[in-house]
This record gives structure tokens, sequence and C-alpha cells, in this order.
């Protein structure tokens, strides 16, 4: 083998397969915002029919509701979901970063139990790491989860924990070890939302939708067997389940692809009003786009070769979320006068979900671990350089 | 779909580098370089007939000739690592051109005289340049036996003797340049028409990909000077490199050029398979192959893409490098300063960042669905 830029027969079959599926099924008009109620639940009726299909989440055993697909086909699955216009994925935490997590660190009652309502879309997962006072220090952790016999005591506040308001579950880190400070004595548990002494508050996002929640835990009592591995374990885990986050899973190429295509068309509608630098700026959205789908699949076929995902998974965070910005800013700058209208306002005929995608792409370089974050792990991990 | 090397190609690689950390070692490459306060550097251009005698040892100049002349019988793919060393260690000789371009212009050329070139070529008995219109000057000319060139649709292959040269200074003293009077003549004439020009699109397109190619190696060259140099020099009582100033600016060379490095692979692969499909055509057949003109448009896009990206993360690196150095950073005594010229050199070799970036403007913007120029195409419906 070298490096080879083909797919194989069965892979092109498995594609024909996904954009047969898709054309069929994805819906026509476009839902709700994923970050709001009505929304939410529509993308979650989605799931289940995505899951109806067998695609929940291809790359899992069958055992699970997956397909046992390779990484290449996974790609190949989310180059034709985008390509087909299909929504977001309500329950993104659970399937890509929860249930990695899970196959690697479960044991095998948990696997049983989590992955596949998860897979089916019967059970949506909120991730409730961040505190107030442990954003970018995450390791400053104050929430407790105390051991009172077989359960844990779970005291504390979470926030800006995605889609918390809607989720059923969370999986969180908590200090088990009350003597411990830092990386050590943290724990990860997996918690019902909707259970006595939790508490969810949503709070309004950028847009005004309440697309992230703050969390209160006051004396939730769950069991020992929610903890996910061994307890003090719970930062290790975690740091594998922001490497699915930042260095795979979470934002696959074709979403990018996606939108430098749209892009592009944009460019073509109002090319007469384009100047050279919004040219360059739509060129190099695809250049880049094509670059990061490139990456990716070097990614993933160096880890079907046994590789792993390291420290490196931080450049991704980082081309990605800039990607996304710069793609958004080219967008907003070809609709000029009309960028800032809302897509309900009587002259925004044609101006299409820029604005949305523009608002999001705000948040990019700051969750799943800020950009200047990602660059001292680059710095001192990648490189070497002294801490 | 498979996105690694192989065993042979990484030895191949290795083995590269380990003799070019020797006969081009940075203290190799100052001594050649000459004196500082000198106007210019040495009449050759740093060029050395025992170091290309140690390339010839390897192979190297014949990797991509067709094993019945002596050749290792490799792609553009087997290549690219090879050439990413070239640039790593700023190597004077222009290796990349003569193997890289010349060779395999000379293998897939059906005219009989560039067969009998091609032997000695690849045997490394006899030095190519190669002059493209786009370039200013022709990277080797002096230390070469013929040159490769350029004119319309033909290609021609006219000996060093039989034209004149022009020796151009360079603010890397260690490329030898030169701009070269010459004359077409049926004699000197390889190919023209649909062969010559196919022959011309590869050759341009091969240019661009090592030039990308030893962009990264140049890149991660100096992003390995500046990380060391970040690491020892202390200040306020602490290494520099423990500055997240500093950080961030390493951190976001190393974004440029871990995004540029897939594509200019990517290139490579695209480029082999192009070539592959030219010469399986052999003469005309393989010439409407190649101006097939999907085909090449896909080509040309992730080769311009390759050589913007790889350029830019060089670019950075230098650019990075050298602030991380302070005033060292700009002395003559700092081993970065040859690679940093390096990386302006090559910026406006085989279309600059302007040509580059017009041509892949027009590929996504006015030209065919984007749809077929994505790189990993696939079949739709
Ligand atoms: C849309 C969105 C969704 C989110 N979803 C979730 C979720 O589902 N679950 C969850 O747990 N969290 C979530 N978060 C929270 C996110 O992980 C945090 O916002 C992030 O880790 C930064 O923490 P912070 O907001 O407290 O900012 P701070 O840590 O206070 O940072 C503020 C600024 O200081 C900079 N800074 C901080 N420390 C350093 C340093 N050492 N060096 C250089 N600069 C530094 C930061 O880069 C940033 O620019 C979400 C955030 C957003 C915006």
């Amino acid at each position: 083998m070298t490096v080879q830029l083909h797919y194989t027969p069965a892979q092109q079959a498995f594609r024909a397969e996904v954009r047969a599926w898709m054309e069929a099924n994805v819906p026509r008009e476009k839902l709700d915002t994923l970050e709001g109620a009505a929304g939410f639940a529509q993308h979650v009726a989605w799931e289940r029919q995505l899951a109806g299909g067998r695609w929940g989440m291809v790359t899992w055993p069958e055992e699970y509701g997956g397909r046992g697909c390779t990484l290449v086909e996974w790609l190949i699955f989310e180059e034709e979901y985008y390509r087909a216009g299909a929504p977001l994925r309500a329950n993104q935490n659970g399937i890509f970063l929860l249930g990695p997590t899970l196959m690697e660190f479960g044991t095998p009652e948990q696997k049983a139990r989590y992955l596949p309502p998860m897979a089916a879309g019967e059970e949506m997962w909120a991730q409730a790491w961040s505190e107030p006072q442990a954003g970018s220090d995450m390791a400053a952790i104050r929430a407790t989860a105390t051991r009172e016999g077989d359960d844990y005591v779970l005291r504390g506040h979470k926030i800006w924990s995605s889609r918390g308001t809607y989720a059923d579950w969370a999986f969180g880190i908590f200090r088990t070890d009350p003597a411990s400070d830092k990386h050590k004595g943290l724990s990860f548990i997996l918690v019902p939302l909707r259970h006595p002494g939790v508490r969810v508050r949503g709070i309004p996002q950028l847009h005004g939708q309440t697309g992230f929640a703050e969390i209160f835990f006051e004396e939730a009592r769950v069991p020992v067997a929610n903890r996910l591995g061994g307890e003090g374990q719970g930062w290790n885990i975690a740091m594998a389940t922001a490497g699915f986050e930042r260095g795979l899973m979470l934002r696959s190429p074709a979403r990018f692809q996606a939108t430098a295509r749209r892009l592009g068309e944009l460019y073509r509608q109002n090319a007469d009003r384009a100047d050279g630098t919004v040219r360059a700026a739509v060129a190099k959205a695809w250049l880049q786009a094509e670059a990061y789908a490139l990456n990716t699949y070097a990614t993933a076929t160096r880890l079907m070769a046994g590789g792993h995902i390291g420290a490196e998974a931080s450049l991704n965070k980082i081309f990605w979320s800039e990607l996304d910005l710069a793609m958004h800013a080219a967008a907003m700058s070809l609709l000029g006068a009309r960028a800032e209208l809302l897509p309900h306002a009587p002259a925004a005929a044609g101006v299409g979900d820029w604005l949305e995608g523009w608002i999001f792409a705000q948040s990019g370089p700051i969750y799943a671990g800020t950009n200047e974050i990602q660059r001292n792990i680059i710095a001192e991990r990648v490189l070497g350089m002294p801490r | 779909m498979d996105f690694t090397f192989t065993e042979e190609q990484r030895m191949m690689a290795t083995a590269v580098r380990e003799l070019l950390d020797d006969v081009a070692a940075p203290a190799v490459l100052r001594a050649a370089a000459g004196a500082p306060e000198l106007n210019e550097g040495p009449a050759a251009g740093g060029d050395d007939p025992q170091r290309w005698a140690r390339l010839v040892e390897l192979g190297l100049p014949g990797m991509l000739a067709p094993e019945v002349v002596g050749g290792l019988g490799l792609q553009d793919i087997d290549f690219v690592l090879v050439a990413e060393e070239v640039g790593r260690a700023a190597l004077p000789e222009n290796l990349v051109e003569h193997a890289g371009i010349a060779v395999p212009l000379l293998a897939a050329c059906s005219a009989p005289r560039a067969q009998a070139w091609l032997t000695r070529a690849a045997a490394g008995e006899v030095r190519l340049a190669v002059g493209h219109p786009l370039n200013a000057t022709v990277l080797g000319a002096a230390a070469s036996d013929a040159l490769l060139l350029f004119q319309g649709d033909e290609v021609h292959l006219v000996e060093r003797a039989a034209a004149t040269l022009q020796r151009q200074a360079s603010v890397d003293r260690l490329r030898s340049l030169a701009t070269v009077t010459w004359t077409p003549a049926a004699a000197t004439l390889l190919a023209g028409g649909a062969e010559g020009a196919a022959l011309r699109e590869l050759a341009f397109a091969r240019g661009a990909v090592v030039n990308a190619a030893q962009a990264l190696g140049l890149a991660e060259r100096m992003v390995r000077i500046a990380v060391d140099y970040a690491s020892t020099r202390q200040q306020f009582g602490k290494p520099i490199g423990s500055y997240q100033a500093l950080k961030h600016h390493m951190a976001d060379v190393q974004v440029q050029l871990e995004y540029a490095r897939p594509v200019v692979y990517a290139a490579a692969a695209r480029l082999a398979e192009f070539a592959a499909g030219v010469s399986s055509g052999a003469g005309t057949a393989g010439a409407t192959a190649a101006t097939a003109p999907a085909l090449l448009a896909r080509l040309n896009a992730v080769v311009s893409g390759a050589k913007l990206m790889a350029m830019e993360a060089a670019d950075l690196a230098g650019r990075k490098g050298l602030q991380l150095h302070g005033a060292m950073g700009y002395s003559w005594e700092v081993d970065l300063h040859f690679y940093v010229k390096r990386a302006w050199a090559l910026a406006g070799s085989w279309g600059d960042r302007a040509w580059h970036q017009r041509r892949l403007e027009s590929l996504v913007l006015d030209g065919v669905v984007t749809d077929d120029l994505a790189v990993l195409h696939h079949e739709h419906g």
C-alpha cells in the first residue's frame, strides 16, 4: 500500500446505500434550531428515524445498534449526510464523545446499558464538565461525589452544558477524593438529569435560544455503578473524551465542505458585488475545507492502522474553528447590507441561514477547550516547548 | 483509501535525511555560502560534485526513471518525501528539478533523443536543469549538461554549450541561478503539439509539488531550530520558550504546516496517477487524457492548493522563527537564515503566490462545478 486516494467498490456501494436512504428520508423542510425546545424535539425525532435505518452510529458494533463500519466508511457516511442537507445531530455529545469513551473504558454492563439507547436516539446526552470557577482550568473542578454505601451523593454546580436543558442524561467529572486537588481525585460519572436533587436551568445564548444550561447538584444520589472507569481516573478518561472531541469525531470535514460549497454558490450569486478580498477568501475556504478533509482521512487511516490520537488533536480544533469563522465572515461580507437580517425578515429573501452560522461560529474557538489553551497544548506537548 | 506511506518509502526518506544531515549539514552550508560580507555567494552556488556523487549512490537521480533504463521505477508519491528532505536540508544542488521533473519528463517522451539522455540522467552521469517560462531564472543551469526548455507547446533539450548563461545572484547564496539565452531548433526539439503541451503541464505540476514538499521540510526545520533556541535562551530568569506569546507563534506555524502536509501528499498522489495516465497512453492518446479538462482541472486545483498552503507554512515558520530569535535571528551567526532564504526563494518559483491563487480562484469560482474538483473525488448521481 501507499498513499492512494480511491474508494473501494465496497466503499462506493456503501456510499450509494447511504445516499439512497438520505434522499428518501432527509426532511425536506429545514428543522427549527437545535438550540430551542421545539427544534430539539424535531431533531430527536430525526435521530430516531436515523436509528430506524440503523444509521445512528455506523462505526459501532451491531450489538449496540451500529454497523461495525470503519472510520473511512464513517467519513463517507458523513459526506453523504451533509450532502443531503440532513439536520445536525441532537445527540452529538452522546454518540461522538461519550460513546467512544464508553467503548474504551466502560464495563460490558455499562456498554450494554447505555450504548443501544444512545444509538437509538432514546436517551439524549449532555456534557457537564465546566463549572463557574473551572473553565479553561478544568482541573479546578469543585463539584463533589461523596461515597455513601453503593451510591455517590453529588453536590455542586456545572455550567455551559450544551442542550442540557433538553437532555436526559449528563456525563461529568466530580471530585471523589475531597482531599485531592487538580487532576487527581476526580471521577467520571453518568447522571440522569430528570432526577431528585438535580436542577437544570437554561441559559440563553447569543442568539437568544436556551442552547446551554447550568446544572445544580443538590445531594443527588446515583449508584456507584454509574462511574465510568476507576475512582480517581476521571481526568484521564475526560482527556480521552476531549481527544475524540477535538481530534476526529465532533466536527467531521463534510460539514465544512458543505459550507464551503454553499459559500461558493453564494459567491456566484453575488459575484458582481464581490471584491478581490472576498474572492480570495471564498477560494481559500474551499482549499482549507479540502485540507481539513485530507487531514481527517489521514488521521482515520492512521487510527485504522493501529495509531492513536495524541496532543495533535489540538491542531484540528484550531483549524476547523477558525475555518468556520472565516467562511461565515466571507458569507457575511457577500451578503453585505442584508447580512444583519433575520431569516424571517421580509427583506431577507435569499439570505439563507448564514447569520445563524455566523453567530454559532463565534463559539467555535471557545468550546471544546479555547484555542488559546489548544495553542498551549501544541507548543508544550507537540513541540516540546518549556512549561 | 489510504493515507499512510509504506515502510520502504519511509526508509528511503530516512536514508536521504541521514545522508543530508552529513553532506549538507548547516556547517557545510555555512562554509559554502562564504564570508558574510561578500556581496554574493560562490559562483557555483555551493554546488558540489562530490555531494552530487553521494546522491547518485543512493539512486536518487533515477528514482522516477523506469527500471529498464536503470532507474528505480518509482512514482511522484515516492519522491515527495525525498523532496521534503531536500527542503529540510536546503540542499544546494537542483536534485528535485533533475530527478523530480526532468527525468520523468524524458521517461514519458517518445523522442529517441529523450531516451538516450534519460539513461544517463537516471544514472546521474549527466545533470539536467529545467527552465520554465514562469520562472525568472534556471536553477542549476551552470552545473548542468543540458537544459530542458519550453517554447509554446514545444519541449526542447538544449546542451549547455549551445546556450548562453548569465549568472544571477540570489539572496539564497546556495542557489546557482542563471538566465538562459537559446535558439529553438529542429535538433533541440523533443516534443511538440499535444504531447509537448502534456509534458509541459506535467513538468509544471511537478515543479509546484516538489517545491511545496521542500517547503514542508523547510518549515519543519525552522520550527525545530526556533523551538531549540527558545528552550535554552533565558530572559527574566526563564527560558523564553515558556512565554506564551512565543508558544502561540509556534503553534500557529504548526497548524499551517500540518494542514499543508496532507494537501501536498494528495497532490503528489494525484500527480502520480495523472502521469501514469499520460504515459500509459504513450504519445497522442496519452496527451488526450492529459488535456482532458476535468482531470487536469482537478489536478491543478490540488497542486495550486499544495503550493499555496506549503509556502504559507514555510513563510510563517521563517517569520516567526526570526522573531523568536530576537537580534540573533537577524544575524548571520545562526543557521536559521539559510532556511529562511530558501523559503523566500521557493515562494516565487514554479508559480508564485499570486499565480497559484489566481488559478485556484478561477478553478473554484469560475470554472467547473466545485464538487468535481474535490481532491477525494467520488462519482455521484
Ligand atoms: C457554545 C458553547 C458550548 C459549550 N458546551 C459545553 C458543554 O456542553 N459542556 C461543558 O462542560 N462546557 C461547555 N462549554 C464551556 C467551554 O468548555 C468553556 O467555555 C471553555 O472551556 C472556556 O472556559 P470559560 O468559558 O470559563 O473561559 P475562561 O477559562 O475564563 O477563559 C476566558 C479567556 O481567557 C483565556 N484563558 C484562560 N486561561 C488561559 C491560559 N492558561 N492561557 C491563555 N489564555 C487563557 C481563554 O482562552 C479565554 O479567551 C461550552 C461553551 C460554549 C461557548
